[in-house]
């Protein structure tokens, strides 16, 4: 048994040469990323908007962020928003919170509608998570006042006794920085976030004496809120 | 280490590290390719050995995955933000996170089993041709799995069934692996009775052979409801982490200690301790993660006679802290199994020292 030879003439060849098993690997370790990744940027089904414009804001030319209300559509974050949520990832908080909620009966009654694709679409990076420690925070916009999410940010256990969440104290301290802000909104633009140039002429003032903590309630509050969701419909099929 | 708790993040998991570390790292990672592949291309022998295939696809698929879910636009010296966002970023995520995971620490280590455990056993290994199987079916397919993670979220069904079905299909090039390792010591069992070393290498195939098996079952739709988003997940990756890669490197290591300073470990005995004690670790500290992650699955799905929810998440989270002490409890055991490793790896090394210096004295005198 020990001395027959089992090789075949490819693998024969290909273990005598580092070349040619360097190719193949090249080859063969792309297929399945090529075949799962990028037809997510082309097929129309991936984008529910493709079927249902309705759930983008319309923008009007010359009209500004502060005139969308809840429920006009999907848009860009405002300036304190994305500063919001670059705190949001500077202190972690996606490693316990998750931003995605299933199409489960559970998961509507506790967190509201299952997420769609689109509305994470100015999501540089997607927040989506991958474990709940804490609970989903895809739609907590609106659910409780800004002034709980201040207390609780501060100090999770006063309002919230069973919490193991750590406390925030220095959000109230750090001021948003409005050069930052800019220089965020103008990165977020070239991959692809359509802020207009009248975006970039109010961030400095809509970003000027506000904290971090006022820029992380400004981000949870708009979270989940950007889309009227119709009951009738089915946004996934 | 430092910039991680300073809060420079790029906010994408196990891929937190922000650009100018990136950069660094595609550095090293390249210098060590290079410097691999052209000793292995100034190899004295005509085949390429099992544990170089492994190491090879690693090197490739590690620079893909590294390369494009590192693309980012810098705004600062320390903060950057993915060039890919919602639905395309978390599958480019996940595509990294699952195969970081698949071809770091299982075909990198892998490598290491392929020649660690022949050596300690001093048998060839068990079967070529499984190995042959074992290795194109992994690299081919592990590539695949990483949309598993998404199920149920916003990424078309196409691609998270599609990544079940292949993660069903790795069932068999994992278990050929885990089989061709441990069929190795086909008619020498008895070796694991005086071998320690040894032991920890055939353990970490079973932790290997289990996690591998645990894997594809989560993949699945139904399975993947419950467990998604709970500690069962965390348990998972730690069977996978403590029990095999851990296991395999500590076995790995107690090998090359003893050849790199011709002499026995200082006590077989205390080899001994730290694998009892690496294997009671993992197993109480996967245990805990199992059951809390179940319940946490079950409570938050939970209705009363009513048809309400039966528990808030709140509750959910209180009734996790049994769990975490448990798991703290076997993180622990598992640690300390770690500090005896390294009492036993210096003491080893000291009086191999020692000896040494003793003959060289007389051969001078």
């Amino acid at each position: 048994m020990a001395n027959k030879y089992y090789s075949t003439k490819l693998q024969d060849k290909v273990e005598r040469s580092g070349l040619v098993m360097l190719f193949m690997l090249m080859v063969l370790l792309s297929v399945g990323g090529l075949v799962e990744i990028v037809p997510l940027f082309y097929l129309k089904d991936t984008m529910e908007y493709n079927k249902h414009p309705e759930i983008l804001w319309q923008r009007k030319a010359g009209e500004s962020m502060d005139e969308w209300k809840a429920g006009d559509g999907i848009r860009p974050y405002k300036p304190l928003e994305l500063m919001g949520r670059m705190v949001y990832i500077r202190e972690g908080c996606y490693l316990c919170h998750s931003q995605m909620i299933r199409p489960f009966r559970d998961e509507k009654e506790r967190y509201g509608h299952y997420s769609l694709a689109a509305e994470s679409m100015y999501d540089h990076p997607f927040q989506w998570g991958s474990k709940r420690t804490g609970p989903d925070l895809a739609r907590v916009g609106g659910k409780y006042s800004d002034e709980w999410h201040r207390r609780h940010l501060r100090a999770p256990r006063s309002v919230v006794p069973e919490s193991v969440m750590p406390n925030y104290p220095w959000l109230d301290k750090n001021m948003v920085n409005a050069d930052e802000t800019l220089a965020t909104m103008k990165a977020m633009k070239t991959v692809g976030v359509p802020y207009t140039e009248e975006d970039f002429a109010t961030a400095a003032s809509s970003v000027k004496g506000k904290t971090e903590m006022d820029a992380m309630v400004a981000f949870l509050q708009v979270l989940g809120t950007m889309v009227r969701f119709d009951d009738s419909v089915d946004y996934r099929e | 280490m430092i910039t991680l708790p300073l809060g420079f993040t790029q906010g994408k998991e196990y891929a937190e590290l922000e650009w100018p570390i990136d950069l660094a790292i595609a550095v090293v990672w390249l210098a060590y390719s290079i410097n691999f592949f052209m000793t292995m291309m100034r190899r004295k022998t005509s085949h390429i050995y099992v544990s170089n295939w492994f190491f090879l696809g690693m090197m490739v698929m590690i620079t893909y995955l590294h390369v494009v879910n590192s693309l980012a636009i810098p705004v600062s010296l320390f903060k950057s933000y993915s060039v890919f966002s919602g639905v395309q970023d978390a599958m480019i995520q996940w595509w990294w996170g699952h195969n970081a995971v698949g071809f770091y620490l299982t075909a990198g280590f892998l490598g290491i089993m392929y020649y660690f455990i022949p050596k300690q056993a001093n048998r060839p290994i068990f079967s070529y041709r499984l190995s042959v199987i074992h290795f194109w079916a992994l690299m081919f397919g592990y590539v695949w799995l990483g949309a598993h993670h998404l199920q149920y979220t916003a990424l078309p069904d196409w691609t998270g069934s599609l990544a079940a079905a292949v993660s069903l299909a790795m069932i068999i090039p994992s278990w050929g692996g885990a089989i061709n390792g441990m069929m190795t010591l086909s008619g020498a069992w008895d070796k694991l009775r005086t071998d320690y070393v040894l032991r920890f290498l055939i353990m970490s195939l079973a932790f290997y052979a289990m996690s591998t098996f645990e894997g594809p079952v989560m993949s699945v739709k139904t399975v993947n409801a419950l467990s998604h988003y709970t500690d069962w997940t965390i348990g998972h990756v730690h069977s996978g982490a403590l029990g095999w890669v851990a296991m395999v490197a500590a076995g790995a290591l107690y090998h090359m200690v003893e050849r790199l300073w011709n002499t026995r470990m200082y006590s077989a005995k205390l080899v001994n301790t730290h694998f009892w004690m690496a294997t009671i670790g993992t197993v109480i500290y996967i245990t805990a993660m199992w059951v809390s992650g179940i319940m946490q699955g079950l409570m938050w799905r939970d209705y009363d006679a009513f048809g309400a929810l039966t528990y808030t998440f709140a509750e959910s989270v209180a009734a996790m802290h049994p769990y975490y002490v448990m798991r703290a409890i076997g993180g622990m055991v598992y640690w300390a199994g770690g500090a005896v490793m390294l009492y036993n790896v210096v003491m080893t090394i000291r009086t191999a020292s020692a000896r040494r210096g003793v003959s060289v004295a007389t051969a001078n005198a």
